[in-house]
């Protein structure tokens, strides 16, 4: 029998042990189910607390403030008008509404505005005061302004927000933010290599364990090399994960549209601009602007290089994915049960970790600096690092073409050197019961 | 060609520990062949290395003529001392898996494992996960997978260790049945009684060295000594004693019988003869036993260690 047929029936066999396994279904059932209910949740929450628009009744002796109140998602407000202080609680109270916002009479903004006062039930939220805060610091802003014979055109100008023009040196318009879009983007694949390594690495390890503890390993290892059980172990183990992952994928994409469609929740509504009030042009306007803003960003995200993206996830997947699982199938190997793996797993995890961090606090700073650039040819970190920095593209404006390929060749070259030095760990290891190994004992099994 | 397996000057060594230290052995075609030795000697080693599990470091080992190689696997069956099954996984489906390994096609698989589970009556266990089963169920199991696509060398490591003596006597039965069909069986054990009567060749292995080597009957023929156990029924025994004492080199023996007569072991000159003994003997008593003392293959383990250890 040809040793690729004994490989594709061992792959078949740890696939078949792996999504048989009871509670490798309850979790890929469940998983998804849990998410999506979780969202559900979290979107119906605030849906609620926003229903609730909280109203709030203005009474102004002094008639320079009733107009500046404008209602928004939150909060709307009612003027009141020719009523006592007293006689203004009261109905608010009866009514229900959700406080009363009280200025005095007076002539002085100034002394007005120390002397109003909020009066209701509950303590008011801060996102209430500091919007009626903020309204009214407006107003005597405003008003001072005026006093130094500003008209109202100025008060617009000085309003206007100012940006910085970044570009970049081959002419292309950078957008403020945009980096942080790209390596959350590559963060992502980078973060979902990890996860994976991370649970299916230690299934390849339990599942190495478990042929040691039920001493069926010696039986098979008289059928086939070592080396193609361990081989077929981590691709069965990674094709069970990608099947996971696939249907955690499908059945979260289909219960999300199911419960968003039954929750009522449009999902256009993020973009469109008809659940907003076009109250005053003004408003309008400012939704123009920022879609006008919005614009330059899809576009750039439709410019990003999807093709090298998703092909160097691949790769970078494949080839992490079987460093690290050689590396997990060779502890599992070297110990009897699962809490001796403990003094291996630290220098395991570790890189990973590392990766992960150094590509949120440095990466996204600076996705090509010397931190950024040193982890990316890293062995142990560039399938996450790397990935990160991908986003940009390659050559002249993103990742320079040497760093990329000399990365790849890194990485092909520690996996051979690391599945070779993992293959003769497991080798040894497989048939050794007992005693607990140390670091020195695996060196010296390399040499066996 | 006579030999089915021969292992030529073969060294392993783990780190300073040698293993295996320039061990030679034959194992005839259609023999029952006993690898024994204490725990620790190196037999396990030596079968490793048969079935290709690890490699010596020098030396080379020869299948039907030809060095060890990859197709040879599919020709030998390995029940290990360490051996067990994927717990989880159900009966039919692991043999299957198993058979599949050593090149049976699916289907040839399922037909003789159909056979196999109907001679050794557990049909019903098929759809059974193997957590369900008990040791003695898991090992016919074991025994089933191992010989099923019936290789040309068997190897038993300890192959009664945790048997209850009705399987053990089973599996003892088949083996012996697999040997008339033309299989050649390897015998590892550090129990020598339970090879005696199952090997026809043995070999003795000592602290990675092998010690002896051959033909059962002919070793136990070089390790006989012209000793005889009698049993002498006489008036007076003790004077019966003395008077032997003074002919023959006598020591007490122990035997069992259904009286109380006087048991001796007898041990004569190489050039004695054992006729002249019993005549002899039967002038002075009743004869009630008369057996020539063959040493055992624990005896013969032991006798063997001990001029290994002094002759340095």
């Amino acid at each position: 029998m040809k040793a690729m047929d004994k490989l594709k029936l061992i792959i078949k066999r740890e696939y078949l042990a792996k999504v048989r396994n009871r509670s490798f279904i309850v979790m890929t059932i469940l998983s998804p189910i849990l998410i999506v209910g979780m969202i559900a949740l979290i979107v119906f929450l605030t849906k609620v607390n926003a229903d609730e628009k909280k109203i709030i009744a203005v009474l102004d002796d002094s008639e320079h403030f009733h107009n500046v109140f404008k209602t928004t998602d939150a909060q709307s407000y009612v003027v009141f008008k020719d009523l006592g202080l007293q006689e203004a609680k009261d109905s608010v109270v009866s009514i229900g509404y959700y406080g009363l916002l009280h200025f005095p009479s007076g002539d002085d903004l100034n002394s007005i505005a120390a002397n109003s006062a909020f009066y209701s039930n509950k303590a008011p939220g801060i996102g209430i005061l500091s919007d009626m805060e903020s309204t009214i610091e407006n107003r005597l802003r405003e008003e001072k302004l005026k006093g130094y014979g500003l008209n109202s055109r100025d008060l617009e100008d000085i309003g206007r927000n100012f940006e910085i023009r970044t570009e970049s040196f081959t002419g292309e318009r950078n957008l403020k933010g945009v980096n942080e879009i790209k390596a959350i983007i590559g963060g992502s694949f980078g973060y979902l290599i990890m996860m994976f390594i991370i649970i299916y690495g230690a299934f390849v390890m339990r599942s190495v364990i478990e042929e040691k503890t039920s001493r069926i390993i010696e039986v098979i290892i008289s059928s086939v090399k070592p080396f193609q059980l361990m081989l077929g172990k981590i691709l069965g183990t990674a094709m069970a994960g990608v099947t996971q992952f696939v249907i955690w994928i499908i059945s979260a994409g289909v219960l999300s549209l199911i419960l968003f469609s039954v929750m009522g929740i449009d999902m256009d509504a993020f973009n469109s601009t008809a659940n907003l009030p076009p109250e005053t042009m003004d408003a309008m306007a400012e939704i123009t602007d920022s879609q006008d803003k919005l614009q330059p960003y899809i576009q750039e995200l439709g410019k990003l290089p999807i093709i090298t993206l998703l092909v160097s996830f691949v790769i970078y997947f494949i080839l992490g994915y079987l460093i690290y699982s050689s590396i997990y199938a060779a502890i599992g190997a070297a110990v009897d049960n699962e809490t001796d793996t403990q003094q291996f797993m630290l220098p395991v995890i570790m890189p990973l970790v590392l990766a992960i961090y150094v590509g949120f606090f440095s990466v996204f700073e600076n996705p090509h600096g010397p931190i950024a650039v040193g982890f990316s040819l890293f062995p142990l970190t560039s399938p996450i690092v790397m990935l990160m920095r991908l986003p940009s593209g390659i050559g002249a404006d993103g990742v320079p073409l040497w760093q990329f390929i000399t990365s790849i060749l890194l990485l092909i070259g520690t996996f051979i050197c690391i599945v070779w030095l993992a293959s003769k760990i497991y080798r040894v290891g497989i048939l050794m019961y007992g005693k607990k190994p140390s670091y020195k004992e695996l060196y010296k099994w390399l040499k066996y | 060609m006579n030999n089915l397996l021969e292992a030529k000057n073969v060294v392993k060594r783990f780190g300073d520990f040698t293993a295996l230290n320039d061990v030679s052995v034959n194992v005839p075609k259609g023999s029952i062949f006993g690898l024994l030795g204490p725990n620790g000697a190196g037999k396990t080693t030596l079968i490793r290395i048969i079935n290709q599990i690890t490699y010596p470091d020098s030396g080379s080992v020869l299948f039907n003529g030809e060095p060890l190689q990859a197709k040879h696997i599919a020709m030998i069956g390995y029940l290990p001392e360490e051996r067990g099954l994927y717990k989880s996984m159900k009966v039919g489906e692991q043999a299957l898996y198993l058979a599949q390994l050593k090149g049976l096609s699916r289907s040839e698989a399922r037909k003789r494992l159909k056979y196999w589970f109907e001679r050794l009556e557990i049909g019903d266990w098929w759809g059974k996960k193997v957590q369900e089963l008990s040791k003695g169920m898991a090992q016919k199991i074991q025994f089933v997978v191992t010989v099923l696509h019936q290789p040309e060398l068997l190897i038993f490591d300890e192959p009664f260790s945790g048997f209850d003596p009705i399987n053990a006597n089973l599996i003892k039965d088949e083996i012996l049945e697999l040997k008339n069909q033309g299989a050649t069986v390897i015998f590892s054990t550090h129990r020598m009684e339970s090879v005696e009567e199952l090997c026809d060749h043995i070999a003795l292995i000592h602290k990675s060295k092998k010690i002896l080597h051959g033909k059962l009957n002919d070793i136990k023929r070089n390790y006989k000594n012209n000793t005889y156990e009698v049993g002498l029924e006489s008036e007076n025994k003790i004077r019966l004693r003395q008077e032997l004492e003074q002919k023959f080199n006598v020591a007490d023996a122990h035997f069992k019988t259904v009286g109380d007569e006087l048991k001796l072991r007898i041990q004569l000159e190489n050039s004695d003869n054992a006729n002249d003994l019993l005549g002899y003997l039967s002038d002075k008593a009743v004869v009630s036993h008369f057996v020539e003392v063959i040493p055992d293959a624990n005896d013969i383990f032991i006798q063997t260690v001990k001029k290994n250890e002094s002759h340095g």
